[in-house]
């Protein structure tokens, strides 16, 4: 039976209808159409998934659609502020850390939340931030150096 | 995944007459990061799922100098990972935190879940029962306290009955020594292959004489397994390096590894070997250092 579910999303008050078994990342994709989230290995390793739940970084493949009940959830959609670009997608950008770019909004996502925290913060802390989110090209490198 | 009616009571109270209602077929979650692997791989298949994530009365961390430190079941890795007192009082479980799978993981999975799922790659077991942790298990009809220990029965086994829930942890006090938990994975956020923590505590004017000593293995057996012989051999001693190798050894020996993708038997026995010398090593260092802090070290 569909359940009533009532969230916010990148700003923008949504009210569906869900199945139970329905994950967060299936109902920002399927359901509302937001495909910058990417799923990856569905079972919370790769990090590919990962979006933000009250500013903190989780794995929308982990996390049932209900169990975001009246929470704020931010998407890579929701950083750009309309055609200027987040600072951190600019960065990622200008050091060339995305190469086939999937695993890129995971990326700056787990980042945004870590810097949110952390502002000033040694390249050791960056390392340990992203530790949760893999790559299977050759961005990791690049990324470390924003 | 298979369609299941799913439920967000309010309070535990309303969680245990759920649970009473759908004996054997409902299931508790929590924060899922577990459970949703066995949902969607349908290894498990359950007609109702309880949702408990929502029970803030269930998220809280308290500590008292004679009572110890509790913790309720909803507390996020994150939370024992960042909060001052755990920090202070109880280092070798935030050090633990630290590198247990990745933060979107801690961020959202529950210290009660990891220890209801059972698995015997558990991070979080070792250290609490080095810590002589115990556990409430609450149900409609009354409430019981278990060891850490005694909780685990099997893989992903564990004596939790179907109507009752993990309401809290709690760590008894533990006025002096010192402890660390160390593992091996594959990459950092990988679930270990092997992992062993120790908590000594020497005598109290020379810091030499094991005066107690716990050493327990994780991931090397269907439950996670104190090294009781090798605690044996150090208990009462002067430690030594020649003492720390025998125990190590007998740990090894102890230890049930079974050979896996990731690693042979005979590997996991060697990593164990290392990781209990390295361990009563640095335990033995911060317990000398720490008179005061239960697994800490001076901050």
């Amino acid at each position: 039976m569909k359940r009533k579910l009532k969230l916010t999303v990148n700003n923008e008050p949504y009210e569906v209808f869900v199945k139970p078994s329905k994950t967060l990342i299936e109902l920002l994709r399927d359901e509302l159409g937001l495909t910058g989230t990417k799923e990856g290995c569905s079972e919370g390793m790769c990090g590919a998934c990962t979006v933000l739940i009250d500013g903190k970084a989780v794995k929308s493949c982990l996390v049932l659609a209900l169990q975001a009940q009246g929470k704020k959830v931010t998407t890579i959609e929701g950083l750009a502020q309309g055609d200027r670009l987040h600072p951190l997608q600019e960065s990622f950008i200008n050091h060339g850390a995305i190469q086939c770019g999937f695993c890129a909004p995971g990326m700056i996502l787990s980042t945004k939340a870590f810097l949110d925290e952390y502002p000033n913060p040694t390249e050791e802390d960056v390392k340990f931030a992203i530790a949760g989110n893999l790559c299977r090209c050759t961005c990791a490198t690049k990324v470390h150096e924003r | 995944m298979k369609e299941f009616e799913y439920f967000s009571p309010q309070d535990v109270k309303e969680a245990y007459t759920l649970l009473s209602q759908y004996p054997e077929k409902a299931k508790i979650i929590a924060g899922g990061q577990s459970l949703l692997i066995l949902l969607k791989q349908r290894l498990i298949t359950p007609s109702y799922l309880i949702d408990i994530k929502g029970i803030s009365d269930l998220d809280y961390v308290r500590y008292d100098d004679r009572d110890g430190l509790r913790i309720g079941a909803l507390t996020t890795h994150r939370t024992l990972e960042t909060l001052p007192v755990v920090r202070e009082r109880f280092f070798m479980l935030a050090e633990m935190e630290r590198r247990l799978a990745s933060i979107q993981i801690r961020n959202w999975g529950t210290l009660g879940g990891n220890l209801c799922h059972g698995d015997p790659a558990s991070d979080l077991a070792p250290p609490l029962i080095a810590l002589k942790a115990e556990v409430k298990l609450t149900s409609a009809v009354g409430e019981r306290m278990v060891q850490v220990e005694e909780f685990f029965e099997g893989y992903y086994e564990t004596v939790l009955k179907s109507d009752e829930i993990l309401t809290e942890i709690h760590i008894p006090v533990v006025l002096q020594g010192g402890g660390i938990y160390l593992k091996t994975s594959l990459r950092e956020t990988d679930m270990a292959l092997a992992g062993v923590a120790t908590f000594i505590v020497l005598d109290s004017t020379k810091h030499k004489i094991c005066e107690d000593v716990r050493i327990v293995m994780g991931s090397v057996g269907p439950t996670p397994l104190r090294a009781t012989k090798a605690e044996e051999l150090l208990i009462g001693e002067k430690i030594d390096d020649r003492l720390i190798e025998k125990a190590a050894q007998i740990a090894s020996e102890d230890s049930e590894p079974i050979s896996d993708v990731h690693a042979s038997e005979e590997y996991k026995r060697q990593i164990i070997e290392v990781l209990v010398k390295h361990t009563v090593k640095e335990a033995i260092t911060r317990a000398r250092v720490t008179s005061h802090r239960s697994g800490g070290i001076p901050s």
